[in-house]
């Protein structure tokens, strides 16, 4: 019991947190990138954690939604909340399809289908006319949220994402404490043995997959609004690996770990900016230490000492 | 001169021969993909950033030491497999007997420390390698133009994957390692070094890789960024031909790099997209592979 009251107490410590970063100091669009990168981490650990499918092609429905929301705000003229919407849906249907596709196989197949699937998708932003290739969609407005509060105080900006992020993690949160969660994490466990029980496994696999992506696309359409852009490094394979990064430092299978490893990399990247292809080298050299050493992530590892604690 | 659909043959050929040249290349990474996931269960997700190296190993020797051509081709293999012999001994090693996704993981992360390596220190621009003397020059075979250098890259591609397919399925130590594969425990009883078998596995298939990048140096250029653009087709292919069966990697690879080939003459905009296309219909179709065995 006390574990559990621990985790509320922490959980608690880190909205209110959250709520007032804007006060003590903090840059707040940095806050905004780590807001968005942490759902998009929360997300795409539903079926890394919870179905233990490993996806190499998640910044398909990033960057997909980062441009769908950003053409509809900006070419369209949609309110911000609708354009986000869309975004959002428009990476749960194309989720649907790589899901559909990438089911088939299992294993490690599963991740090359996906990470194949994703740089389809790269090749067809580099091409398609509303992408505008390389220089991406820019200048995006972000307009007002219901009409009437102005978002381009970055303030008020602030909040709304801190709303998408707390929607979007209630989302996963519910998924995984529920029925349908638990069959998940049963298929996880023993894949065989669900079908045995009678569970269309394929259709659970699909449908975590689809609510993964669609929760996704709402970080990377917030992510557009947020920077006012899309461009192609949010659907590049390189960002598909970076947020398998997050949530195995944060620690797969734990509901903030990936937060936390998200918070973490957004940091690191931040700091390192000035020194180039020092990034990938680092970046890399953590996926190997993390692996090797610490497959537990940060989470996952504190969980296990507060347990062993309790005995 | 005839042509064909409104393209002259001269273009036509030319691309199917780059197609063919590709094809090898694909050939010779997806044969020790097939190889290293065989013996070691691992996705070598560092296929790719290692055939850069043996490029730029041929390029170093050439650039610091004066060896050419002919020699690198024999060096920069053996270097980039002792590299792989050290990776597999301190790392890899310790993640058999975890799930499948760690080894892509830490393969992945290794990718990337290669990769930024050479970049900090070459940029994203390429560095020129000559076509060795001996090969300069060409066939002029009436319907179209066949550089000597062309012609050998396939040539002895083809050799050495055939090779490779020899040994695997003649030889004696080619049936402890399928044997190794199908009961590792059992041919351990007989008192054969697995775990040696299996580290010098990964060092050849790592050089067979290094190999292809020595062949690749003087066509295209010496380039950081060579083994990501190639690596993730090379997972497609995988994925179309079933990592089952060595000689269906060989003919996958060859067979998608003659498809891109011919995508680039008659529908350029998609070619970069034509396997990826053509995987998703496989998987549709036949979900285990053109080669592949379903999993019981």
């Amino acid at each position: 019991m006390t574990l559990e009251l621990g985790k509320k107490l922490a959980l608690a410590a880190l909205a209110v947190f959250i709520l007032i970063t804007p006060f003590i100091g903090l840059y707040p669009i940095l806050m905004m990138k780590v807001l968005c990168f942490a759902l998009f981490a929360v997300a795409f650990n539903l079926v890394l954690g919870y179905v233990g499918l490993l996806s190499f092609g998640h910044a398909a429905f990033f960057g997909m939604a980062a441009y769908f929301t950003a053409h509809i705000v900006k070419v369209w003229g949609f309110p911000t909340e609708i354009g986000i919407l869309l975004g959002a849906g428009g990476a749960g249907i194309l989720g649907f399809l790589f899901a559909t596709l990438a089911t088939r196989r299992s294993g490690i197949y599963f991740a090359m289908i996906t990470l194949a699937l994703a740089q389809m998708v790269y090749f067809y932003c580099l091409q398609a006319p509303f992408t505008h290739g390389e220089d991406g969609i820019q200048g995006v407005p972000r307009g007002r949220f219901l009409g009437i509060v102005d978002l381009s105080q970055d303030l008020n900006m602030y909040y709304f994402v801190v709303g998408v992020f707390a929607l979007g993690f209630f989302i996963i949160y519910r998924t995984v404490h529920s029925p349908f969660g638990e069959v998940l994490k049963a298929i996880r466990e023993n894949e065989t043995r669900v079908v045995s029980l009678g569970y269309n496994v394929t259709r659970f696999k699909i449908a975590a997959f689809t609510i993964s992506a669609a929760v996704t696309g709402l970080a990377g359409a917030t992510k557009s609004i947020v920077f006012q852009s899309a461009t192609l490094t949010d659907v590049h394979w390189f960002m598909s690996g970076e947020v398998v990064l997050m949530t195995l430092l944060g620690g797969m299978g734990t509901i903030a770990g990936p937060a936390v490893g998200a918070a973490i990399v957004v940091a690191l990247q931040n700091y390192l900016s000035g020194f180039g292809a020092w990034i990938t080298i680092i970046t890399g050299t953590i996926f190997v230490i993390c692996v090797l050493t610490f497959r537990r992530g940060i989470v996952g590892e504190i969980n296990r000492l507060l347990r062993l604690r309790e005995g | 001169m005839f042509e064909l659909l409104g393209i002259p043959p001269q273009a036509l050929f030319g691309q199917l021969l780059l197609g063919l040249i590709n094809g090898s290349f694909y050939a010779l990474l997806s044969l020790g993909l097939a190889v290293i996931f065989g013996m070691l269960n691992v996705i070598n997700f560092a296929h790719g950033a290692i055939y850069m190296m043996g490029a730029f190993v041929a390029w170093f020797l050439l650039q610091f030491l004066g060896i050419g051509y002919w020699p690198a081709l024999i060096l920069a293999p053996l270097v980039v497999g002792a590299f792989g012999i050290v990776l597999e001994y301190t790392m890899l090693r310790h993640l058999y007997k975890l799930d499948h996704l760690y080894g892509l993981l830490l393969t992945f992360g290794l990718a990337l420390v290669i990769e930024g390596v050479f970049r900090n220190a070459y940029g994203v621009s390429g560095q020129p390698y000559p076509i060795p003397a001996a090969m300069q020059g060409g066939w002029n075979l009436g319907f179209m133009f066949l550089p000597f250098y062309r012609g050998w890259v396939v040539l002895i591609s083809l050799i050495v994957c055939f090779g490779t397919w020899l040994v695997i399925e003649k030889t004696r130590i080619g049936a402890y390692l399928r044997a190794a594969v199908e009961n590792q425990h059992l041919v351990r009883a007989f008192g054969i070094n697995v775990p040696l078998m299996m580290t010098l596995t990964y060092g050849f298939a790592v050089a067979l890789a290094g190999f292809a990048g020595v062949l690749a140096a003087p066509i295209y250029q010496v380039n950081p960024l060579m083994g990501q653009q190639v690596i993730i087709v090379v997972f497609a292919i995988v994925v179309i031909g079933g990592l089952g069966s060595i000689l269906g990697s060989i003919v996958t690879g060859l067979g998608i790099g003659v498809i891109e080939g011919l995508t680039k003459t008659f529908y350029p905009e998609a070619s970069s997209t034509v396997v990826f296309l053509i995987m998703a219909i496989v998987l549709l179709l036949r979900p285990h592979g053109l080669f592949g065995r379903p999993r019981t």
